[in-house]
Formats: C-alpha cells, structure tokens, sequence
C-alpha cells in the first residue's frame, strides 16, 4: 500500500479547521458479564468463561447485571452527564462471527446517560470543556484470531478462530459531541481527553483500565472545513473519518496528527476525503482504509424484547452522586499539593499521561520523588523505545516495590534499572528478578575487605599515597573493588571501608 | 399501501447475508407485504395518545446479583459448532473487519 501524502501540519492548520469527536468504550471491571453470570476475566484459556447466554443458545436470555447499571450511572454522573429516567436496551443487528446472536445488544435512542462535559487540562495550562453527547451501555464482542496469509491480517486469512471470552463483558460507550476550537491542539487534546476517561474510570473503580488490554478504547473521528475568509460564514462541516484500533494514549495523538495532515494533502490537492473507517498502524504510525461507512451503518435497531426498561430511582442516584470521587481537575490540584512538586515536575507527570500510575505508586508506599522519578524517566524510556505506553510495562505494585529495594539498601539505581528491564521482560517482580539475576548490592562488608585488602595489596604504591593522605587516589582501589564486585556494592560504603583499611594498614 | 418493495427486500438479504434468487425476492417481497400489512392495523386502532411501546407486561428493574456462575466447559462450548480447533470456534475467512 503506498504510503498516503501528508501536509506539514502547521500549513494543514493555516488552511483548515478541525474538528474532533470520540467515542470510547470502557469495559466495566464488574465480576461477571453485563448480561450473564460467566466470570468476566481477563487472559483464560479461550472460550472458558462461557454460559449459553454468551454464545445465544436456544432458549438462554441475557439478565442485566445490577453492578454494571450502578456503575455506568455513576461513570455518567462522573461524566457531567443527565441520567436518563427510563432507559431500555436495543438490538444492533450486524452479521459477524465475533458476536453468535447476530446482534450485539446495545443502546439506542434511550442510552443511561446523555448531555454532560467533561474538563480536560492541557500542557500549557489552558482548560477545555469536552461536551458529552451520551454515554450508554452495551457488551463487549467476541475475539477473532485470522489465520493464514501473510500476516495474520484479515486480507489473505483462510480462515478465522472465535473465542467467546469477551462475548459480554460490560462496556459503557462514551459518544462526544463534535468538538471545535482545539486547532493545533487538537492531537494534544485527544491524547488529553482520553487519559481524563481514563483518569475518570479508574478513581471511580469502576475498569481496569489497562488500554494495551483493551479495557479501554478509543476510535476518533476527525474531519477538515475550509477556513472561511473575514465576514463569510463557516463552512459546513466536511466529510469524517473515523479511526479505529487506536489503543494507547500516544496512538491517540498521532493517529489525529496523522488524519489532520493526510486529509488536507487530499482536500489541498482538489481530492475528496471518503467517508470511512479507517484502521490505525502502531508499527507505521499510519492509516489505512477499512470499509466505507455509507453501506455498512444499517443496523436495524430496534427494543430488546428480552430486557426490560431500566429506570434508576432517584434514591439510587443520590447514593452514587454522593459516593463520586473529586472531579480530575480538583484532585491534579489536591494531589500536586499533597506531592509537594513544582508545576514544571507536576506537567511532567500529567502530560505523559501518568497521573494514574504516579498515585498509585505512591499509595502503594513509594515517596512522590521516587515514583515520579521512575515513571517520568527509565520507565518512559523503556516505553518510548519500544512504542508504547509506559503504563503498560510495569504495574504500580512493581515500581514500589522497586522504590522500596533502593531505600533498604538492596538495590543501588544502576543495579535498580537493570532490575527494571528484567520486570519489563516479564522475569517476574522485583524481588524475583533481583534473586534471579543476582542483582544485589554486596552489603556483607566481609566480602568488601577481602576484595579492598587484595586491591590496596595489589596496589601499593596508591596504598603509600593514602596513607599519606592523599585521599584522591583511593579511587583507583575503589574502582578495583567496584569491579571485583560487578558493580553490585554501595560505592560510597566501599570508600569508607578503603579509608579505613588504608589506615590499619601497615606500610 | 404497499410497505414493502423489492429493492428493500434485496438489501435485507445482503444485511442478513442471505443469498436469493430473482424468484425468492419476488415471493418474499408479497409474503412480507401481507405481514406488514397485517400488523399495520394496530396503527387503526392507536391514537396519538397511545406511546409507543417494547414490552407489553409493565414489568421494569429486573436485575441480577454481580455473582459468577456456573460456566460451560470448553468440550460443551465447543459441541454444537460446525467446526473447531479444540479450543476456539472456527470460521470461514471473513472479509470485512470487526464491527
């Protein structure tokens, strides 16, 4: 496929306007599935958390899950949003083996949750206010893995696997209105709009959020209008597309750089932009055609005759108004307090997207200082050179536990980053990583003399010069112990003990 | 008034992935008319104040405990499907993309 032709971004801006809508899908963290009693989990052995309901067996029906419905209202509360009185289920009809009914029960004209805003804080500061059209509820589909051709794509596939485990799991789809204004913000903005759902979903409990699992999901339509000249009116609206498989937070942002300067290469040129989905490459940071929208959108709606209406008492939505976290903006400020962190150290954090990640860490018993240190810095390395989100290398539990091997004395940094890589690698916790590769700093200062006493007698003419108080020179023995150690000694202690084993030695 | 028109009937199919001949549409296209047709009496009798409604019984809340249940095992899963791998269902190549 030829790579598409893209205008340099700031001219894309100078002569169009975007404008943005997303829709994310979270999966609810609930125990079982939104409309059955399988065990909803993440990783089993495929097609194991199965009931006849999952696969639309003759004569099971779908039982909606009291837990999924406290937690998209309180998911729509959270969002700003109004909670609906009668709310009802509906068919979405589509022919497609990664659902067995035929149809994914959904929402329609009647979603839970409508009409909210969320804000969203950009890196220099500056507020936005993302209008919610709906949030509604539905369940997830299956899992198809396509087997044959070249590369396990779905052009050339002889043939495709199901599995049902995800068939199910509760999802709430939040749908925004079209979102204007953002203009060279616009890719910084949908990264940020993302991670304040995400910021959201997590501080309310109610998903795991992991995006490199797919517990959260984001397909963002973008679309261009001309610049309308001093005095003329604005141009309608132009033709959207909408990307799909956009699953980290860093994807988010270049998949709508990429839309913006490829649609007005297209628009620039004379060309028409096709109404479409479009599919998100990580590995090429591209886009390329999936189907067009025109023919495929017929889903024939219509009420779920086996579900009744839902209609929360106002009793209900007191209780979850009142048990809601502090909004995202409240709790930046709060925990940016509580931190003790400059602004600049603050919007380091936050504008990686690892507000989440940072908290978590230090509830988990790392100081602030450690746990910003090491998201904001190996960690982030590791996860930029390998593409991805820094959230999904390594969990909070794993980076306290890091934090804690340093602070005791076990691990020094450099040994601590080489533990890192070992977690990353999948080797196992911290603890584990360090016993298996014999990472530990050496603190038995027996072991230490032995090695110092050998240097300085190896060495004897440094020896001379520190005993005449030529302290410098112990570097040449402290390096000579470092080494004999493989780097896994305090330095600072190994300097002490050369000083003083100088000094009791005789010359 | 005729609901139902061929062309409807032709798309439905293509929706369905249902393969007809020129035949089947043209006797599907009356058998459907007569059936919408049919149902189209209601509207005889439902005034504008009448809502529109899904269920017929008022019955609404109806829920159930966050609690797992009892799961098939995989063979069970797996008994009814044409074809298999031991583990997952198998299909025949899709050409399309997940909804």
């Amino acid at each position: 496929m030829a790579r598409a032709e893209l205008m340099d971004f700031d001219q894309a801006l100078e002569l169009f306007e975007p404008v943005m809508g997303f829709e994310v899908h979270v999966e609810l963290n609930t125990k079982t599935k939104m409309f059955s009693d399988a065990p909803n989990v993440f990783g089993s052995e495929p097609n194991t958390n199965i009931t006849p309901t999952c696969l639309g067996l003759p004569g099971s029906l779908p039982v909606v899950n009291a837990q999924a419905i406290r937690y998209s209202i309180s998911l729509g509360l959270a969002l700003g949003c109004s909670i609906a009185q009668t709310s009802r289920f509906a068919r979405k009809n589509y022919f497609y083996p990664d659902t067995p009914k035929n149809y994914q029960i959904s929402q329609y004209d009647e979603p839970i949750a409508f009409e909210g805003s969320v804000d969203v804080e950009l890196s220099d500061g500056r507020v936005v206010s993302v209008p919610i059209e709906r949030a509604h509820m539905e369940e997830d589909a299956g899992k198809l893995t396509h087997v044959g051709g070249s590369t396990g794509r779905i052009q050339g596939a002889e043939y495709s696997l199901v599995d049902y485990n995800r068939a199910g799991v509760p999802l709430v789809e939040i749908v925004t209105k079209p979102i204007y204004g953002a203009e060279h913000s616009s890719p910084e903005l949908a990264k940020a709009y993302v991670s304040t759902i995400r910021d959201i979903v997590v501080s309310l409990g109610i998903s795991d959020a992991r995006m490199e699992r797919g517990n959260l999901r984001c397909d963002a339509n973008v679309s261009l209008r001309p610049r309308a000249a001093a005095g003329e009116p604005a141009a309608p609206l132009g033709t959207r597309t909408e990307t799909k498989n956009v699953n980290s937070l860093r994807s988010v942002e270049r998949a709508v750089r990429y839309e913006i300067q490829r649609q007005a290469a297209i628009l620039a040129a004379g060309g028409s932009i096709t109404q479409e989905t479009r599919h998100w490459h990580e590995d090429t940071g591209t886009t390329s055609a999936g189907r067009p929208k025109s023919d495929a959108d017929d889903y024939r709606y219509f009420p779920e005759p086996d579900l009744l209406p839902v209609v929360p008492s106002a009793e209900l939505i007191d209780e979850l108004r009142a048990a809601l976290p502090e909004p995202p903006a409240v709790r930046r400020r709060r925990l940016k307090g509580e931190w003790g962190f400059s602004d600049l150290e603050f919007q380091d954090i936050a504008n990686s997207g690892l507000l989440v990640e940072v908290s978590e860490t230090v509830a988990a018993g790392a100081t602030p200082a450690a746990a910003r240190k090491w998201w904001t810095g190996e960690i982030a390395r590791l996860a930029n050179a390998a593409g991805t989100d820094a959230a999904s290398l390594v969990t909070p539990t794993q980076v306290a536990e890091l934090a804690a091997l340093i602070d005791d004395g076990t691990l020094t940094d450099r040994l601590a980053r080489q533990v890192l890589e070992g977690v990353v690698a999948g080797e196992g916790s911290p603890a584990e990583v360090v016993a298996s590769r014999g990472l530990a700093v050496v603190s038995d200062d027996g072991a230490l003399i032995a090695a110092i006493d050998e240097a300085l007698a190896a060495q004897p003419d440094v020896l001379a010069k520190i005993k005449d108080g030529k302290v410098q020179a112990a570097g040449a023995v402290i390096g000579a112990v470092m080494k004999a150690m493989k780097g896994q000694a305090d330095a600072a202690r190994v300097r002490e003990l050369v000083l003083e084993r100088a000094a009791a030695t005789e010359s | 008034m005729s609901g139902i028109s061929a062309e409807q009937v032709a798309h439905l199919a293509s929706l369905a992935r249902i393969d007809l001949t020129d035949d089947e549409i043209a006797s599907l296209t009356t058998e459907l008319d007569q059936i919408v047709a049919s149902v189209a009496k209601v509207t005889e009798v439902a005034t504008p104040e009448v809502p529109a409604t899904s269920h017929p019984i008022p019955l609404e809340n109806v829920f159930r405990d966050d609690v797992v249940g009892e799961t098939l095992t995989v063979e069970q899963a797996l008994a009814g499907a044409p074809d298999h791998d031991g583990s997952r269902f198998r299909v025949s190549a899709i050409l399309g993309e997940e909804q």
